[in-house]
Order: structure tokens, then C-alpha cells, then sequence
């Protein structure tokens, strides 16, 4: 092949894939917004959960405060409370896209094998990780405006105050944590081909375990403070990328020194380098995966048979 | 009367399968514990940091959290049992079609359905209380002469659920694929303004009114007199008694089943109408 038909074939082929990634991307962007219900149960009642658990520092806040007569206790008090409220409200904007990244990424190839959609993929002649990258940006597009609603909910209902002092490296953390987010979760796409049914359930069941174990409501740190078992829950739950992300972001928004700066798990700058490391393995993982998974799945013919 | 029987019986019977026979015995009774473990874990890891970082300790609120929060596993799984039936026929299995013709309720079919999962809730909720008895120190007891209350409590509670959830399936045969919304929300509008985790009096005036009509927020209230006796939170409930909360819920769970039954039947003749019974949304 000459020099020119190669860089052809190449700008062919990337044309192709980003056409691709368009395409997978369009119906989470544009044909969602054809059903506009979707907002108020994707972005309003979401909220709700969220504000139970901002009640529950409020109600702890309270009855503490009742108790308290020294100002400065009492200053100390309601700055724990705010603080323990922001990050409540940061890591329900991080639920938000675990859960997309749980139903609407690991889950859809599978869920896409179930419709009979997967062989039409499968045919078509665009690289698949084209396809995971489409799903995967078109849903942190919708997830964005659920996140989006939950900062500004707390805000402006929860009053909310963030310190943010450092807000290009907040923006870092944030697009790493999502790109090993939802690099994991195309590795997951193509395990859940492999699992077949009980990837519904285990999507179900990386909801709550995970929420706790990678520190959703509550700094992660907290963990360490639990003996015996705690801190090893932490670094298990840090294998989530939403975990240190969370991590950093918390101390970026807030200020190293909110809770007396004695429940972080590393330093900002050590979380964004392992964040980065995780984004790196993820997307290659998933790219080798996805590549096994398919060739298995095609020689035991099971790319087409549903409810298995 | 037979027939609707029957049909609670072999829907159960389905149900149960669908839930359970994807995996071994073992792993599915871990899944089962598993999940409303870690959810009770979650507040007891929140009260572990406000307590550490305030140095203030608050067992009266803990006790009140973590019963509120055990006894909602009730809520989420009902709810998500009932409602969930159609879209899964509709969009998952494409079976509703099959079912919906055959001689049967399917109102009845939808509760059946809903059975099994109101089964596995118990066993976690049962778990989650045990849990926290033996390795967190919650206070809790239950004198003998407030088991029928309790019990007569439960079976109220379980049916208003089933009342709501039936009312969400109705409006489920109109809309597209929002189960998980649904069943992220819905449960969430509860956990705000039942007093489950707090106490009403931690919400807003207008709040405090919303948590009052709904009849969720005395059968958790009943729930915590007889299990957490002598707390020390403010409940806002207190001018009520046990009976009087009693006929309270015996009122709403006649309410709540009228209007289940009329909205199922408005959500299934329009879907009907406009052609949506079997629709399927997949995007």
C-alpha cells in the first residue's frame, strides 16, 4: 500500500469511528430530549434521596448545637456541618454518573444483546471502542444535567458554601475521575457479555456497597477511623475511581483543612497521579476485553441468544 | 375468588423464580444481605464522622436512624416489586403482551409478582436489625405485649406500599423506560418526608405537612415507639396514640387501594387507547 492510499485508509477509518462515536452518542443526547419526562425522574427525584441525607447532618447538626453554648464550639459545629453537607451534595453528583456508568455502560451491551441490537454492532465495520465512547459521552452529556441540578440544589436550597481555591486542578480531578469512571465501565460492558443475567444483579449490587465502601456521603477518610477492618475498606473502595476523585474534589472544594484536615485519604496531587494511572488501565483493559470477549462469545455462539 | 388465587400463587411463584434462579442458593442470600447492610453501613459511617470530628456521641439519634433506615428496605423493595412489573414484561422480557391476554387479573398477577421480593425484604430487614443489635450497639426491645401491634402495623404498612406501588404501575404503562428513575425517586420522596432517618422536625414547616399526610410517616413512627422505647426525639407525632395511629393507617390503606384501583384502570384504558400496552423505548 503507497504512503497516500495509508494516510487515506487512516483518515478514512477515523472518520468512520468518530461517525460512530456520533452516532452512539446522538440518541443519548438529542432522542432523550424527545421525552422531556425524562428530566424530572433523571434529574428532580434523584434529588430527593440526596436531600434526605443532607437532613440527616442537618438533624445531627442540630441536636449537637442544642448542646452547645461556647461560640467557638458552636462556629465549629456549624463549618463540620456545612462542610459534611457540600459532601454529601459532591458525592451526589458522583452517584449520578456511577450509576450511568453502572445501567448505561456496563449493563447496555448486554442489554443491547437482549433487544437485538449487539449483532447489528457487531457487523457494522467501526471499532467497538467507537461505540463504548459514543455511550460513554452521550451519557456523561445526560448525566450532566442531573449533576448539575444536585450542585446547584445544594447551593441554593441547602446553602451550601465551597472555598474553591485551586479551580483548573478541581477541573482536572474531575475530567480524570470521569474518563477512569467510564473507562471502567467499558471494561464492564464486556464482562457483563460474559456474565450474561447476573450482570443485572451485579450492577444492583455495586450500588450501596460501593456508595459506602468508596465514601459517597461521607469523607472516605471516616473509614480509616474504624479499627480492624476500616481502612481496608477504604483502599478497596479507592479501586473506584468516584472514590479519590471524590477524595480530591472534596479537598479542593472545601479546603484541606475542613474536618480539622483529618479525613482525607492522600493528598490532592497523589490522588490526581493514581487517577490518572486508572484511567490508563481501564481503557486498556477494556480495549482488550472487549476484543477477547467478542471472539469468545462468537465462538460459542452466544452473541445472539438472549435471557441467558 | 379462586382465580384470583391462583394467580397470586403461580405470579409469586414467578416472581421468586425470576429473582433467584439466576444464581446459586448462597450467592443469592449474600446479595440479599449485602446490599441493605451496606446501606445501613452508610449511616453508621456518618454518624462515625460527625461523631469523630465533633466529639459529640448521639446514641438516641443513631437508634432512631438506623431502625428508620432498616424498616425502609420495605419501601424501596416493595415499591420497585410492584411497579417494575410492567415496564420488565413490557420493555425487558416482551412477554406482557402474553400475559396481558390471558383470563386473569392483572392487578393480582402485579401483587403475586411483588410477593417474593416483599419476602427477601423482610429476611434483609430481619438481618440489618440483628446486625445492629449484635455489633453496633443499637438499642432496641420489644416487650411481648407489643408484638400484635407491631405485626398488625406491618401487614398496614406492607399493603399502603403495595396501594402506591400498584398507582406507579399504573402510570408506568404510559411512560418509557424510567424504572430506575422511578425507583431512585419515588422511594426518595419517602426517605425525605416520612421522618425515616430524621426527625420531621429537621424539615421545613411546609415539609413537616407533606410528611404528615403521608401515611408511611406514622407506620415508621408506630414502628419506633415499640422497637426504640423512651428515645429521646422529638417525634412530632406524640400527640397520637398507638391505636389512633392504627386506625390512621387502616383509613389510608383503604384510600390507597380505591386509588390504585383507579388509576391502574385509567393507565391501562389509555395505554390501551393510544396503543402503548406492548410499546418498548430503548435508548
Amino acid at each position: 500500500m503507497t504512503e497516500v492510499a495509508r494516510r487515506n485508509d487512516l483518515r478514512a477509518r477515523i472518520a468512520l469511528n468518530l461517525r460512530a462515536m456520533v452516532g452512539r452518542a446522538y440518541p443519548r443526547v438529542i432522542g432523550a430530549n424527545r421525552e422531556p419526562s425524562w428530566i424530572i425522574f433523571e434529574a428532580f427525584l434523584p434529588l430527593l434521596g440526596i436531600a434526605a441525607y443532607v437532613f440527616i447532618y442537618q438533624a445531627l447538626g442540630e441536636r449537637a448545637l442544642a448542646n452547645a453554648t461556647d461560640p467557638a464550639k458552636v462556629a465549629e459545629i456549624q463549618a463540620n456541618t456545612n462542610a459534611l453537607i457540600a459532601s454529601v451534595v459532591l458525592g451526589g453528583t458522583m452517584v449520578a454518573f456511577w450509576l450511568n456508568v453502572l445501567w448505561s455502560m456496563a449493563s447496555q451491551l448486554y442489554w443491547e444483546k437482549e433487544i437485538g441490537n449487539l449483532q447489528l454492532y457487531m457487523m457494522a465495520p467501526m471499532s467497538r471502542m467507537a461505540l463504548l465512547g459514543g455511550m460513554a459521552l452521550g451519557g456523561m452529556f445526560m448525566t450532566s444535567v442531573r449533576a448539575v441540578s444536585t450542585l446547584a440544589a445544594g447551593v441554593l436550597v441547602f446553602g451550601v458554601v465551597y472555598r474553591i481555591v485551586d479551580p483548573l486542578t478541581l477541573l482536572a480531578v474531575f475530567f480524570v475521575t470521569l474518563i477512569a469512571l467510564y473507562g471502567m465501565g467499558m471494561m464492564f460492558a464486556s464482562l457483563y457479555l460474559l456474565w450474561g443475567r447476573e450482570a443485572w444483579h451485579l450492577s444492583a449490587l455495586m450500588e450501596e456497597p460501593i456508595f459506602f465502601a468508596s465514601g459517597f456521603y461521607f469523607p472516605i477518610g471516616g473509614l480509616t477511623r474504624v479499627p480492624v477492618w476500616g481502612s481496608a475498606v477504604a483502599i478497596a473502595g479507592s479501586f473506584i475511581p468516584a472514590g479519590l476523585g471524590l477524595d480530591a474534589m472534596r479537598q479542593l472544594a472545601l479546603g484541606p483543612t475542613a474536618f480539622g484536615g483529618q479525613m482525607w485519604l492522600f493528598s490532592v496531587d497523589v490522588e490526581l497521579a493514581i487517577l490518572l494511572v486508572l484511567a490508563v488501565v481501564f481503557l486498556v483493559l477494556a480495549r482488550y476485553a472487549l476484543a477477547y470477549l467478542e471472539v469468545l462469545a462468537k465462538r460459542e455462539g452466544k452473541l445472539t441468544s438472549r435471557h441467558q | 375468588m379462586s382465580t384470583y388465587w391462583r394467580t397470586f400463587k403461580v405470579a409469586a411463584w414467578l416472581g421468586w423464580e425470576m429473582d433467584s434462579n439466576w444464581t446459586e442458593p448462597w450467592l443469592f442470600v449474600l446479595y440479599s444481605i449485602l446490599k441493605p447492610v451496606a446501606g445501613a453501613f452508610i449511616l453508621v459511617l456518618m454518624y462515625v464522622v460527625f461523631a469523630t470530628i465533633g466529639n459529640t456521641e448521639d446514641p438516641s439519634m443513631f437508634a432512631y436512624m438506623y431502625v428508620g433506615n432498616a424498616f425502609f428496605i420495605f419501601v424501596a423493595s416493595t415499591l420497585f416489586g410492584t411497579f417494575q412489573v410492567i415496564q420488565s414484561d413490557r420493555e425487558w422480557y416482551q412477554t406482557i403482551r402474553y400475559v396481558y391476554i390471558s383470563p386473569i387479573s392483572y392487578y393480582v398477577y402485579i401483587l403475586g409478582r411483588a410477593a417474593s421480593k416483599v419476602a427477601v425484604a423482610t429476611f434483609a430487614v430481619v438481618v440489618t436489625l440483628a446486625f445492629g443489635i449484635a455489633f453496633l450497639g443499637v438499642e432496641m426491645g420489644l416487650s411481648l405485649a407489643d408484638v400484635p401491634v407491631l405485626v398488625a402495623a406491618f401487614v398496614l404498612g406492607i399493603a399502603v406500599l403495595l396501594a402506591i406501588g400498584i398507582c406507579l404501575g399504573g402510570i408506568s404503562f404510559l411512560t418509557a423506560k424510567h424504572v430506575h428513575g422511578l425507583a431512585e425517586g419515588i422511594p426518595g420522596l419517602f426517605y425525605v418526608f416520612c421522618g425515616v432517618l430524621f426527625p420531621l422536625s429537621a424539615l421545613p414547616e411546609w415539609g413537616r405537612s407533606v410528611g404528615q399526610a403521608i401515611p408511611l410517616t406514622y407506620w415508621f413512627d408506630l414502628t419506633r415507639r415499640i422497637l426504640v422505647p423512651g428515645t429521646s426525639i422529638d417525634r412530632t407525632l406524640n400527640a397520637y396514640d398507638d391505636l389512633t395511629i392504627l386506625l390512621l393507617l387502616f383509613a389510608s390503606s383503604l384510600v390507597f387501594f380505591a386509588l390504585s384501583v383507579i388509576i391502574f384502570r385509567i393507565g391501562e384504558y389509555v395505554a390501551r387507547k393510544a396503543g402503548k400496552i406492548d410499546m418498548t423505548t430503548s435508548y
